[in-house]
């Protein structure tokens, strides 16, 4: 195979998507794995550079531009890639396996696009593959779960070209450089990448789509659209103020959410929204401690938030049940798996030794310099709150509280080898957070494991573990019930429907009088061409049936003439 | 999947309440030095409220109480019917 260093990493997974398509069995599964394996490879000798250039009409467009930032993100995607693989490599349906290669592949375009219109272009194939993702559930609740996130990832694409499109009239590049909030263009660009990073009250297609999707499709969309719009923040909006507050936003209003929530998929999504705003503060800093925080959260997030969702993928697989009134006791029968979880647990938890601890600590430790005290209170509060719901509700109540009585196996191997794989970086970020750390945009000179730093975080997770212990036996926690939360969602799936009605029934009467009126003269006008064009009318007479045929007569006369002439 | 239990099926770690004790003792234990341990060492703080005795675990323990008392107060304004959505989506 020619490999060139020109190739960019996109194209690898577009062409073994297609190969996925017409191949079965053992080949696809090699395939499958050997495309993120050998790209990834690959992508460790690739030096910064800008490698593809192109015009297009008057546009000059980079799509293959390489730098650290990029890279970083890179690296993350392939692992990803890897691991959603061999997650679901037991799957046996070509349009999720297509599908998936096609969103990673999609995903690494956008990641190494170095102009606004590649990367516009991919983050649409973003969205529509991974919406097949989703659909591959074969639902009728997936269905329509569906076409809601598509409809709002395309609308932040259609955002994302509007602002792209004034980008270039006013400043005449292109270029994905840093951008700043100034002006119409910037906004709406923020406003594209704001809506993919689920920002606030943006939010809902993530909780409302990511639970429906199959067991396996969840881990790939936990990967890879959320932390390719934390990208694209990271690259045109860092040190932009309002993100700060944002984020903080986004790190406290989910996890309340999450307590209540009895779906365990949606819980992790809610709490995504959650770990995404540290992303989102980090960045709004600014500061070179607090991006590097920001993109390397990203990093260690996808690892341990794939890994949540892979061992609530095998619980649902195993058992067909995600709802928490529903599970119980599992571990049981699951133990393997309730360890990963727990790693999973541990890490988004941010416990010294677990990757979460490692990343969370940077931005954590750029907020406090910067002097954001309120914003740093709410951080706190949130880190708490995360191992409440996501560290101790997920692992508890799917694998230990009361016996639910189901008794199951582990899932098959493949599963446990990429839960395995993910809970290992998972334990190896944390304790050796030095790998990580050089590959970050600017150099790190931070120590997550000072005695300081360390004292402090146990005493708040484990007075959080305390408080979960007090109000469980003490029976003030919320039950766990069946019901659905009202969130934004209920605008677009209950109000404007509902108004769509009302309108209706209002607007009746006025319409049918509208209609009735509209109908008469409709009426007066037929009449009236009745009278000159009707049986009886000067321009509808009949001619008599002879000359009718005199003239086919005299037509082909002409037309035998014409022939033989 | 069998959802009936098994008659004499085999007993497992946390089925026996002794073991649930053990673990709430050993999560009690390790919560009481983590409060002492503030006042042996000396922390060096960047915030004047870090440095108050057991700061990070009463707000830790606080935050966590508000947050699912607030969380089961929402449920009073927000909870609906699991087909809420499903009548006339």
């Amino acid at each position: 195979m020619i490999w060139t260093t020109e190739l960019p990493p996109f194209a690898p997974f577009f062409v073994g998507a297609l190969l996925a398509w017409i191949t079965r069995g053992r080949l696809r599964q090699t395939i499958m794995l050997l495309v993120p394996a050998a790209g990834g490879l690959h992508l460790l000798g690739v030096e910064p550079g800008v490698y593809w250039q192109l015009s297009f009409l008057d546009y000059t467009l980079t799509p293959y531009r390489v730098d650290r930032l990029s890279l970083l993100f890179g690296y993350l995607f392939h692992i990803a890639a890897f691991l959603g693989v061999l997650f679901a490599l037991h799957v046996r349906d070509t349009l999720q396996q297509v599908a998936a290669l096609l969103y990673a592949g999609s995903a690494l375009g956008a990641v190494f696009a170095g102009d606004l219109i590649s990367l516009f272009i991919f983050w649409e194939l973003v969205a529509v593959t991974s919406a097949f993702l989703i659909w591959a559930r074969r639902t009728d609740k997936s269905l329509r779960a569906g076409f809601r996130y598509l409809i709002i990832q395309v609308l932040s694409g259609v955002v994302l070209l509007s602002g792209i499109l004034i980008h270039y009239h006013e400043s005449g590049s292109l270029a994905f450089v840093y951008l700043g909030l100034d002006g119409l263009a910037s906004w709406l660009i923020f406003l594209a990448f704001g809506i993919k990073c689920a920002f606030p009250l943006l939010h809902n297609w993530l909780v409302d789509a990511y639970p429906e999707a199959t067991p396996t499709g969840t881990v790939f969309l936990s990967g890879f659209t959320t932390k390719l719009a934390v990208y694209a923040l990271a690259r045109g909006f860092p040190g932009t103020e309002l993100l700060v507050y944002i984020g903080a936003i986004m790190t406290c209003f989910p996890i309340f959410y999450a307590v209540i929530e009895n779906d365990l998929r949606r819980v992790l999504a809610y709490s995504m929204i959650n770990q995404l705003g540290f992303m989102v503060c980090g960045i709004g800093i600014g500061t070179a401690l607090a991006v590097n925080g920001a993109v390397a959260h990203a990093f260690n997030d996808v690892i341990f938030k794939g890994l949540l969702f892979m061992s609530m993928g095998a619980v649902l697989q195993m058992t067909g049940r995600i709802n928490g009134t529903d599970l119980g006791g599992l571990y049981k029968t699951m133990p393997i798996t309730t360890g990963f979880c727990i790693v999973g647990a541990c890490s988004i938890s941010a416990f010294p030794l677990f990757s979460g601890f490692v990343s969370k600590s940077l931005v954590m430790a750029a907020v406090l310099q910067e002097g954001y005290h309120g914003v740093w209170l709410a951080l706190l509060f949130a880190s708490a709150g995360v191992f409440h719901h996501a560290g101790i509700k997920i692992p508890f109540f799917a694998f230990f509280a009361h016996d639910s009585g189901i008794r199951t196996k582990e899932p098959p191997l493949n599963m446990l080898f990429a839960m395995g794989i993910a809970a290992a970086l998972c334990v190896f970020n944390g304790s050796y957070p030095w790998f990580l750390y050089d590959l970050l945009p600017s150099t790190v000179n931070y120590t997550p494991y000072d005695a300081t730093h360390v004292i402090a975080q146990l005493q708040l997770l484990f007075f959080s573990a305390l408080a979960f212990t007090w109000l469980k036996l003490s029976g003030l926690y919320p039950p766990e019930l069946r019901s659905v939360n009202l969130d934004v969602e209920w605008i677009y799936r209950k109000l404007a429907p509902g108004a769509g009605a009302m309108l209706s029934a209002i607007g009746h009467p006025v319409d049918s009088r509208i209609r009735r009126a509209a109908t008469r003269r409709v009426q007066d006008f037929i009449k009236v061409l009745w009278r000159h064009h009707g049986p009886h009318g000067v321009l509808a007479r009949s001619w008599p049936t002879g000359s009718m045929v005199l003239w086919v007569a005299v037509l082909l006369a002409v037309y035998l003439i014409v022939y033989y002439a | 999947m069998r959802r009936k239990k098994r008659t004499r099926e085999r007993q497992y770690f946390f089925d026996k309440p002794q073991n649930v004790k053990r673990a709430l003792r050993v999560l009690y234990a390790i919560c009481a030095v983590l409060f002492l341990i503030d006042f042996v060492y000396h922390r060096h703080v960047e915030h004047g409220w870090e440095a108050l005795w057991g700061f990070y675990a009463v707000y830790g323990f606080v935050a966590c109480v508000v947050l699912v008392l607030a969380a089961k107060e929402m449920r009073k304004v927000l909870m609906r019917k699991e087909d809420y959505y499903d009548m006339d989506d």
